[in-house]
């Protein structure tokens, strides 16, 4: 009888929990069916938002630029990320040491100091801001997340496998890309898919790092925020949200089935 | 391989974190150190002692603090209640904590406008209960919940992961040993578990203390963090050397906090 209770209680508490993680998300979903163009009250149930969400052009060019931003970032922050992993691999222990701490700095600094640092930097070279800063910041950003995830990996690998292909004749390169490449491919599709979610979710950095007249969907909606959000970005974020939660749970089913089998 | 090839080949990534985190961190220390005119100065450091931006710092220190604790607190029992969970859940529980920050942070935070309003969603549900409403929007409380809400996930992620790595057996055997649960709690399950408190507090403590988007959206305009104050030095007051002075006054927080999370994780099990 006391376990049940106990149980009962942890039940409960992991479903307050939950209803605080996704009682604004639940929110934002309804406010996308919402007639009435304020927030603060209901008007009856519509599409609307959603037709025009594929006619506002401001919206869909910020949405075209996040995720440009957030493909190409993912991409170069890997291709960088994963040479560094297998160069760090073979350093001495003293230098690895000192890229590895300075490769955490953007992760443990504020996001608005990164931020800060980066505009000043490209003020004093005379970049002109505009979509090429955000991709060096976000790139900048992302680069730890793919090192973090590889680097694990990296330290199970076993060194014989290489020399032994090297042995067989052969070439360095057919070599990692037989041998080490495949054992690492589990870390470099995590740090990818880790470094564009933050891509994509990141506001901080590219605040500051943006041109006039140049947005991502976050800036975009800052600006709006106090004028007031138009509709069409909750249909669009409902969009992206059960987009991915769709393609998240196809992932997740995938593996559990095969080990059934 | 060659520790000659090794160094050519960490050239590309060398390049970047000189030319991207370390040149651009150094430029925040020359801005912060000199006036307009390039002379070096401690002025816009010292700026911090000011009634206005002391009164910001003292207030984001306060309510960083305030809500490291509370999700802290909250996120604890839950961590314990996942980790004793069977073992295959562990991705989807990862999922579940993951998964809203594919909504953008800004209109999730956003939604509680709409939750906590006058009118709002709660205390709608409150009246219909007959129950007294609250009015903490354009509070710091308000800012406290929409912090809470934002870092919950960062606390409870480092400490499922320290939780589920605790050996079954070790508090098997404290209870063997004729330890009671609150014992066993205090002498085992808590010591084994400070690397993921450790993070976990840095991981929250850290953007909380430097956030000025939460203040802005929940705390109406009037209250000011440091965030803020350094945000609004750089957009609108176009102070670079000012902002830059203050940003130094928040890296020395950061530093601290870095510094004594190295002291209680020895072991550097951190970070995730």
């Amino acid at each position: 009888m006391n376990k049940k209770l106990a149980d009962c209680v942890k039940n409960i508490y992991i479903a307050l929990i939950f209803l605080f993680l996704y009682a604004p998300i639940a929110t934002l979903m309804v406010l996308s069916f919402n007639k009435s163009k304020t927030r603060a009250k209901w008007g009856g149930f519509t599409f609307k938002w959603y037709a025009e969400l594929f006619e506002n052009e401001i919206i869909l060019e910020a949405l075209g630029n996040t995720l440009l931003i957030a493909t190409l970032s993912a991409l170069i922050a890997t291709m960088i990320g994963t040479v560094a992993c297998v160069a760090m691999n073979g350093m001495k222990k003293r230098s690895r040491a000192i890229l590895l701490g300075i490769t955490n700095i953007p992760m443990l600094n504020a996001e608005i100091v990164t931020g800060i640092s980066l505009m000043l930097l490209f003020i004093s070279m005379g970049l002109r801001f505009g979509l090429g800063t955000i991709l060096l910041s976000h790139i900048t950003f992302n680069i730890p997340y793919v090192i973090l995830s590889i680097m694990p990996r990296m330290k199970q690998l076993n060194p014989s496998t290489y020399e032994a292909a090297l042995d067989l004749g052969a070439s360095h390169v057919t070599a990692f890309f037989k041998v080490v490449f495949p054992d690492l491919l589990p870390g470099i599709l995590s740090g990818f898919l880790m470094a564009f979610t933050m891509s994509l979710d990141d506001f901080i950095i590219t605040h500051f790092t943006k041109g006039a007249g140049v947005d991502t969907l976050s800036t975009k909606i800052y600006t709006e925020v106090k004028k007031g959000i138009k509709p069409e970005m909750y249909a669009l974020s409902t969009l992206i949200f059960v987009t991915v939660l769709f393609l998240l749970l196809l992932v997740n089913m995938t593996p559990s089935r095969k080990k059934q089998s | 391989m060659t520790s000659e090839k090794s160094k050519w080949l960490s050239t590309p990534y060398v390049a970047w974190s000189i030319m991207f985190i370390l040149i651009p961190l150094c430029m925040i220390f020359y801005y912060g150190l000199t006036d307009k005119s390039g002379a070096f100065t401690l002025e816009n450091v010292a700026a911090i002692a000011s009634a206005e931006h002391a009164k910001a710092l003292w207030l984001s220190l306060l309510l960083s603090l305030i809500s490291t604790l509370v999700c802290f607190l909250l996120a604890y029992p839950l961590a314990m209640i996942l980790a004793n969970l069977q073992v295959n859940q562990h991705s989807f529980i990862i999922l579940i904590f993951i998964l809203p920050m594919w909504m953008n942070f800004l209109l999730r935070t956003l939604a509680w406008q709409t939750l906590l309003e006058k009118n709002g969603v709660i205390n709608s549900v409150l009246s219909f209960l007959h129950l007294p409403n609250i009015n903490i929007i354009n509070t710091p409380c308000a800012i406290v919940l929409g912090m809470v809400y934002n870092f919950l996930p960062f606390m409870v992620l480092p400490l499922y992961n320290a939780l589920s790595k605790i050996d079954e057996n070790v508090i098997n055997a404290s209870r063997d040993l004729g330890a009671g649960s609150i014992y066993t709690f205090f002498r085992i399950t808590l010591p084994l578990s400070v690397p993921g408190i450790i993070s976990g507090i840095t991981m929250v403590f850290v953007p909380a203390l430097t956030t000025f988007v939460i203040s802005t959206i929940l705390g109406g305009s009037k209250i000011l963090l440091i965030g803020n104050v350094i945000e609004q030095e750089f957009t609108q007051a176009s102070n670079w050397h000012l902002g830059s002075g203050l940003s130094i006054v928040l890296m020395i927080f950061i530093i601290l906090n870095m510094i004594t999370s190295a002291v209680f994780d020895k072991e550097g099990t951190g970070l995730i």
